[in-house]
């Protein structure tokens, strides 16, 4: 990936290995809907580069106000209860990027991102990352580039694990289409992430269906 | 970016308003919702800005029930107030006066200007009074589409309105998708709620028995009736935490209450205040048939009570933004709206700013507000010429 010619609106993305990942699987023309879209960087991109027809969802007033900035057309809402103002199927994708382990309830936003668009893409932090592990055995929450703040402030009020998603994928029986486990910079051992994604990828992004 | 944009924000300068008149006939009248025609209709409405050569760059800004042509700027430089958006009209102001010609025109059936109760019927050569026809937010708007004519212009940029003003920008979207490229909808509604009704009801009552009311035909202001209508309102403007904040229960003039009925509170002596001063400016006649139309606007009309269908026509993008403590306009009213936009895969950006201000955040809130008109402009006005 590295070897791509990028532009300005590319370099939105270059520290986030995910939201590439998003980008490069997403068709020309497709309709979006990123939850929980922050600045609207992605969406941005998506919309210059792949024509795509694209609306953010974010809570927060300043990210709101530099999506509108971007032209990146966003709803201020809270995903937690703000969802069911979307109609049914109107979506070709639904994305949710790092975002699924700060809302109340995980197991809903995902019912809801599969009732609202025709495939959901997930960017997933993963808790059982060996980063995180060796903190905990020690008998600490992790505090790390992926996690930077403590246990008692931070976004991720459910965290879960690459093992866990899988689980709970199968219990709503959504079918997981792509899992691309992701490495970050900073991540332990990185190489060995293709062998053993939930203890050595501190990313992973699913494509799921219904 | 928005810091130094604000230091070079100056005043829209000295202004001038126009009268343009049209319908002379019974062929080129104004048809209205009622079924009646209305002739020698007078638009009064000011301008500012420069028309670009391509004709691409106009903005009409629509005000709201009390409103009136005299967006910004003002007349002499004598004038104690600008107009009545100046915060936000003028160069480098979000409606950027060096970018875009901004116009603004009084409604008919209001009277600042434009043809209303208080105007002379041509058949009979006495002011309409009541026997003006009931009009709709829908003829006003159809009368603005004459100006619009009249003034060369093929398409708005943009129509944007607050409040009542955000039904007319709405009633543009459904009533002539092709004549504009944007619509900014603030602190409004698709159609108003019960309880908007219900307030509008009591100031038209308190007017109509005002006994210098004389049916319509009073020389002098139905006072009282004028003045209690407009109280009313402006409680609905406010909101329960701005008027604690303001006013409290702080007492007018003595630390004691005065064993009568007076005015011993500050919020007492304020609505008084505000009630006197509007009778100064605004026409009972008008209130009445401008909250009647108010009353009537259902945007959701044009498709038999589909809001979405209704508003399918409109393939341009929207800017709907509510207040938080706005409870004349609720947000979920903005909600219904964005929903329903939402559902078409139209172009929408919602926002429900955080305000205390009420209704009124429209007039109040410029920073967060004006920003987010500015930059959604800007990205319009891109968009459209360089496609």
């Amino acid at each position: 990936m590295s070897t791509r010619h990028y532009n300005n609106t590319d370099e939105l993305l270059l520290e986030r290995h995910d939201l590439q990942t998003i980008r490069d699987m997403i068709p020309a023309g497709s309709r979006i809907l990123d939850l929980g879209c922050g600045s609207g960087r992605l969406l941005k991109v998506l919309k210059e580069q792949k024509q795509a027809k694209v609306t953010g969802v974010e809570l927060d007033q300043q990210k709101l106000m530099q999506c509108i900035e971007r032209g990146v057309p966003v709803i201020q809402g809270d995903l937690d209860t703000d969802l069911g103002e979307f109609a049914d199927n109107t979506y070709d994708f639904v994305l949710l990027s790092r975002t699924l382990q700060s809302v109340h309830r995980p197991d809903l936003l995902l019912q809801e991102m599969l009732r609202i668009g025709k495939c959901g893409i997930i960017s997933f932090m993963n808790f059982g990352h060996i980063n995180n592990r060796i903190p905990l055995i020690f008998g600490n929450m992790p505090v790390n580039r992926n996690l930077p703040r403590p246990w008692y402030n931070n976004q991720t009020i459910h965290p879960g694990t690459i093992a866990d998603l899988r689980n709970l994928f199968r219990e709503l029986k959504i079918r997981v289409i792509k899992e691309i486990p992701l490495s970050n910079r900073g991540d332990f051992l990185p190489f060995l992430g293709k062998v053993w994604p939930n203890l050595f990828c501190s990313n992973c992004v699913f494509v799921i269906e219904r | 970016m928005t810091t130094t944009q604000k230091q070079n924000e100056g005043s829209a300068g000295i202004v001038a308003w126009h009268d343009f008149t049209f319908g002379e006939t019974e062929e080129t009248a104004l048809r209205l919702d009622c079924g009646k025609r209305l002739k020698n209709v007078v638009i009064r409405y000011e301008t500012y800005g420069t028309l670009s050569p391509a004709k691409d760059n106009a903005i009409l800004v629509e005000h709201a029930l009390t409103g009136d042509a005299h967006l910004a700027g003002k007349y002499t430089p004598e004038d104690k107030k600008p107009g009545w958006w100046d915060d936000m009209v003028g160069p480098g102001k979000p409606f950027d006066t060096d970018r875009y010609f901004i116009v603004c025109s009084n409604i008919i059936g209001g009277c600042s200007g434009s043809t209303g109760p208080g105007s002379v019927n041509p058949d009979t050569g006495k002011p309409y009074h009541l026997d003006f026809p009931v009009i709709t937010i829908g003829d006003m708007v159809r009368a603005q589409k004459r100006l619009m004519e009249y003034l060369g212009i093929g398409k708005w940029m943009a129509v944007a309105g607050g409040s009542m003003g955000g039904m007319l920008a709405l009633k543009w979207a459904v009533d002539y998708p092709d004549c504009t490229n944007a619509i900014l909808a603030i602190a409004t509604s698709p159609q108003i709620s019960t309880q908007s009704i219900s307030f509008n009801w009591v100031a038209r009552e308190a007017i109509m028995t005002d006994p210098t009311f004389y049916n319509g035909d009073y020389v002098t202001q139905p006072q009282r009736g004028l003045a209690i209508a407009r109280m009313i309102a402006h409680i609905t403007y406010l909101s329960d935490e701005s008027m604690q904040r303001k006013f409290g229960r702080m007492l007018q003039n003595s630390d004691e209450y005065s064993f009568d009925f007076a005015k011993d509170f500050q919020v007492e002596s304020y609505l008084n205040y505000q009630g006197s001063r509007f009778v100064e400016r605004f026409d009972a006649n008008s209130y009445l048939y401008i909250t009647r139309a108010i009353d009537y606007f259902d945007i959701a009309d044009a498709a038999d009570g589909d809001l979405t269908k209704a508003l399918s026509v409109a393939k341009f993008p929207f800017l709907v933004v509510s207040f938080s403590s706005d409870w004349l306009f609720p947000p979920y009213q903005s909600w219904k709206l964005v929903r329903s936009l939402l559902q078409n895969g139209t172009d929408v950006t919602y926002s429900n700013i955080i305000s205390s201000y009420g209704h009124d955040a429209f007039l109040l809130e410029t920073e967060t507000l004006g920003d987010m008109i500015r930059n959604f402009l800007i990205n319009r006005y891109k968009e459209l010429t360089e496609q």
